[in-house]
């Protein structure tokens, strides 16, 4: 009979094995779907993984990368540090949204003056907008105790109903034909967020993202305050007794989850979107929780889970362009991916023995 | 120390108990790693007796009513249920041959009925309308008013306990055991509830009533098995002795007169004044009107059973709990306001009890616990950032001084033994020359030889002039330490008396609620 015997120590080997296997396991197992589904399943997997950067169309779809993994890193690397302290924020995405329209609403007030400080603005307009929203449920959480992970959850549905009215009401675009939207900030100088070496796909924000995994490792292995989320995710009494308070810390990690959250929102607002509409949000909040825990919540581990991520979206894209794949695709092979990896997670705080119970 | 001794010598009534009694232990013992939980226990329970199990924390009696109930096993001796064998392998096995138990903590489901509650504690459940009429009937039967209708969600906690007795009465138990059951009730729930117990008994129910409430057990009970350390020190009629007589035999008589020169009593450091703090949970205690002044030079012992506010008077010394402005002051500034960091940095540290997950984070290197609380006022955090060669040297200090057996300071600390991590976590505040230090428990749980070394350390510190607050369940260590003794009992602090010549039964009534505090507890 097997049996699970939990490690005395957490095994930094199985730490590190655990996200390849499941990015192993769900290559298999999407194979084996693709093959039921009367595809070839080797010719998939080749499209999703591999065509996106080597294939015949790589010089169009390799830019794409940083451009999806830029707010993935982003988001996840604020997500990463709430959920070190047992904070669980699941609404990034509704922070995204909040941040991208109050960006927005900054370019469009000053529409159509050029002003050097208008880009500024509206990044600390976007930040402050997916940290206002996160303070939402953070202050519900300290006053009354609520679930963070439902009230945040919740408040993405509101976001994307204040993302509709906003495109079909304040923020709509006068010469847009009566087509819902905003103006397009791209071709709005001042506030466009353009790429910024051809060829690469690397606009602000994803410079936004590499300076985010490098101020995050800071704070959580150099930093009094990284220690005491640590401190407070594993044994939040201890941390109290460090002189913690949970309700600044509640505060601090949604706030900051929310406010990375929101300026991933201006920085798509502004470049590869271009546009408020009523379909803004497109999922990024939500794949990044899977990419904060494909990084095992380490800052290196979430650049690197942030640019896999990125490849499915593309490779589904592209799987669905040439293979005629379904559109679901891409969210199968991130369930699954998020699956495996819990699953396999066991073996990091578990070992496998044959034997008979005690 | 001469104390009377109650053998089981007064089991000559007429009728041999060994025969008619409802449930007999013969010699059970039964071991853990490092502790010998019960040690040669014989007792017998008659028909129609409320027989208590009296003991301090620690003593044995959880268990052996485990035992009883068939949670634990016994390493040797022989137990017998209406004369015959018990030896339940489980709880289902013990409650089939008419054992029941309340225990202190109920297992009910907030969202469910009182009867579909009781209906998922029965092997085989009759049909709902039955069970509701039953529960009806024996609630009526034994004066607890009790609706099946009603939401658990709704119940007190003595409506709550009152589902689990009767839980247990629907099996027609012969012995029902009680786990502490007043520690939940109002007086007057508890009145209620050993008018039940009366009634209970009148019909042949023999019960097992376990507490170490001395009047309570003197008011109620018709026999009395007193344990310590594990051992049976005598069995007797509650109502013939007084609580003094009783508490001497709970609590025992190993006291050793110890040395206590070097020490100087000098300025008050820390002055605590009527301190109140709500429970911070449900089964937390609330400390009432607390006062206290710690000395230069000297140990301040607070003695106790676990569970009367020791934890919770600890956070308030440390700071994780705040009081009223003015009322916890340091060398005459007010700290009842600041946070543990602050109250570090002003000289009043702090050593919790539960060693693993409040005084150290269990996962952590011991590197990375010395910046649990050093990281101010051993300068290893400068501007927020840490300093981690300083942290090292730091863990390797306390390490060195305290002779903790680790192989280094990149140990995580669930990896020691509790002695090491105890000295370990003693020596970083100890190393961190406190003004004022307060530890929970020192020793609790640890071998004899660390257990020295700790209280070597405290000693040490109250003789180059800080004030240390010990607060402790075992007596022989208060006595050992302190200069001046009081008792924590359900959330109020007697008034500290020097150690010196408290003779035991003064302790042991301090402790009982007995004495000074009885109007207190109504």
């Amino acid at each position: 009979m097997m049996m699970l015997i939990p490690r005395t120590e957490t095994s930094t080997g199985w730490q590190i094995a655990t996200p390849i296997m499941a990015v192993l396991a769900t290559m298999i197992t999407g194979g084996l779907l693709f093959a039921i589904m009367g595809y070839d399943p080797v010719a998939a997997i080749r499209t999703i993984f591999w065509d996106p950067l080597f294939g015949p169309a790589a010089s169009y779809s390799r830019p794409q990368l940083l451009v999806k993994a830029g707010p993935l890193i982003l988001i996840a690397s604020g997500l990463a540090i709430g959920f070190r302290a047992g904070i669980w924020n699941i609404g990034a995405e509704g922070q995204y949204i909040i941040g991208g329209i109050c960006g927005a609403a900054v370019a469009l007030a000053a529409y159509p003056g050029e002003h050097w400080w208008l880009f500024p603005a509206m990044i600390a307009a976007g930040a402050f907008g997916g940290w206002a929203w996160a303070m939402i449920p953070a202050m519900l959480r300290n006053r009354f105790g609520a679930s963070e992970i439902l009230v945040s959850l919740m408040l993405v549905y509101v976001a994307q109903k204040v993302a509709a009215w906003m495109a079909f009401g304040p923020l709509k675009n006068p010469e847009g034909f009566g087509f819902p939207g905003s103006r397009n900030l791209q071709q709005y100088p001042s506030a466009s967020n353009p790429e910024l070496i051809a060829g690469t796909g690397a606009h602000w924000g994803v410079f936004a993202a590499a300076l985010a995994v490098l101020a995050t490792w800071v704070l959580m292995s150099r930093h009094i305050r990284g220690f005491h989320i640590r401190a407070a995710g594993l044994a939040p009494r201890a941390a109290r007794f460090a002189g913690v308070r949970p309700e600044t810390l509640v505060a601090f990690c949604l706030g900051l989850s929310g406010a990375l959250a929101g300026l991933a929102g201006i920085f798509e607002a502004a470049g590869p979107a271009g546009q408020i509409t009523d379909s803004f949000g497109s999922g990024y909040g939500f794949t990044a929780i899977i990419v904060a825990f494909l990084g095992r919540l380490n800052p290196v581990g979430i650049l690197l889970a942030g640019l896999l991520l990125a490849l499915t979206y593309i490779g589904g894209e592209l799987a669905q362009l040439t293979m005629q794949l379904p559109a679901a695709t891409v969210q199968v092979f991130q369930g699954m991916l998020l699956f495996f990896l819990l699953g396999f997670d066991l073996l990091t705080r578990f070992r496998i023995t044959r034997g008979v119970p005690a | 120390m001469g104390f009377p001794r109650y053998q089981n010598n007064d089991l000559t009534k007429g009728t041999n108990l060994a025969e008619t009694a409802v449930f007999r232990a013969e010699r059970i013992g039964k071991s853990y790693p490092g502790v010998r939980a019960n040690d040669d226990v014989s007792f017998a329970v008659a028909p129609g007796e409320i027989h208590a199990l009296l003991g301090e924390n620690g003593a044995g009696k959880s268990t052996l009513v485990k035992m009883i109930y068939g949670l634990v096993r016994p390493d040797d001796g022989q137990m017998f249920l209406m004369g015959q064998p018990h030896h339940p392998a489980d709880p289902r096995a013990a409650r089939a041959a008419g054992v029941a138990m309340v225990f202190q903590h109920f297992s009910l489901f907030d969202a469910l009925t009182v009867a579909e509650n009781i209906a998922l504690g029965m092997e085989n459940p009759p049909p709902r309308r039955t069970l509701s009429d039953r529960i009806t009937q024996v609630s009526h039967e034994f004066g607890l008013p009790l609706n099946p209708a009603r939401r658990i969600a709704t119940l007190s906690a003595g409506e709550r306990q009152r589902v689990e007795i009767i839980r247990c009465l629907l099996q027609n138990p012969r012995l029902l055991i009680m786990d502490e059951p007043t520690s939940v009730l109002t007086p007057q729930e508890a009145e209620l509830l050993f008018a039940t117990l009366r009634k209970l008994a009148g019909q042949g129910t023999a019960i097992l009533y376990i507490s170490h409430k001395l009047e309570e057990i003197r008011a109620h009970c018709d026999r009395a098995t007193i344990l310590r350390g594990g051992k049976v020190m005598g069995s007797a009629d509650p109502r013939a002795h007084s609580a003094r007589e009783l508490a001497a035999m709970m609590v025992g008589g190993q006291m050793r007169e110890i040395d206590r020169s070097g020490r100087v009593a000098g300025d008050v450091l820390l002055q605590m004044e009527n301190v109140s703090a709500p429970a911070p949970s449900a089964e937390g205690t609330a400390l009432k009107g607390i006062s206290l002044a710690v000395r230069s030079g000297e140990i301040l012992g607070i003695g106790g059973v676990a569970g009367n506010g020791q934890e919770e008077l600890l956070s308030v010394l440390s700071g994780e709990v705040l009081t009223r402005p003015g009322s916890v002051t340091l060398e005459g500034r007010d700290l009842s306001q600041a946070g543990p960091e602050a109250r570090r940095l002003a000289g009043l540290l702090a050593a919790p009890e539960d060693r693993l997950g409040h005084a150290a984070v269990p996962d952590f290197s011991l590197t990375d616990n010395t910046l649990l609380t050093a990281g101010g006022r051993k300068v290893l955090v400068r501007n927020g950032m840490i300093d981690h060669r300083a942290a090292r040297a730091f863990a390797e200090e306390v390490i060195k001084g305290y002779d903790v057996r680790t192989p280094g300071p990149g140990t995580a600390a669930r990896a020691l033994s509790g002695g090491n991590l105890q000295k370990f976590v003693i020596g970083r505040e100890v190393m961190q020359a406190p003004r004022v230090l307060a530890v929970n428990q020192p020793t609790w749980g640890v071998d004899a030889g660390a257990a020295a070394a700790v209280r070597q350390s405290l000693l040490d510190l109250a003789r180059a002039g800080a004030g240390v607050i010990v607060i402790s369940q075992d007596l022989d260590e208060l006595m050992e330490l302190s200069d001046r003794f009081c008792a924590l009992n359900e959330g109020r602090l007697s008034d500290p008396r020097p150690t010196e010549g408290l003779t035991l039964d003064e302790i042991g009534l301090m402790l009982g609620g007995a004495h000074g505090m009885a109007e207190a507890q109504i």
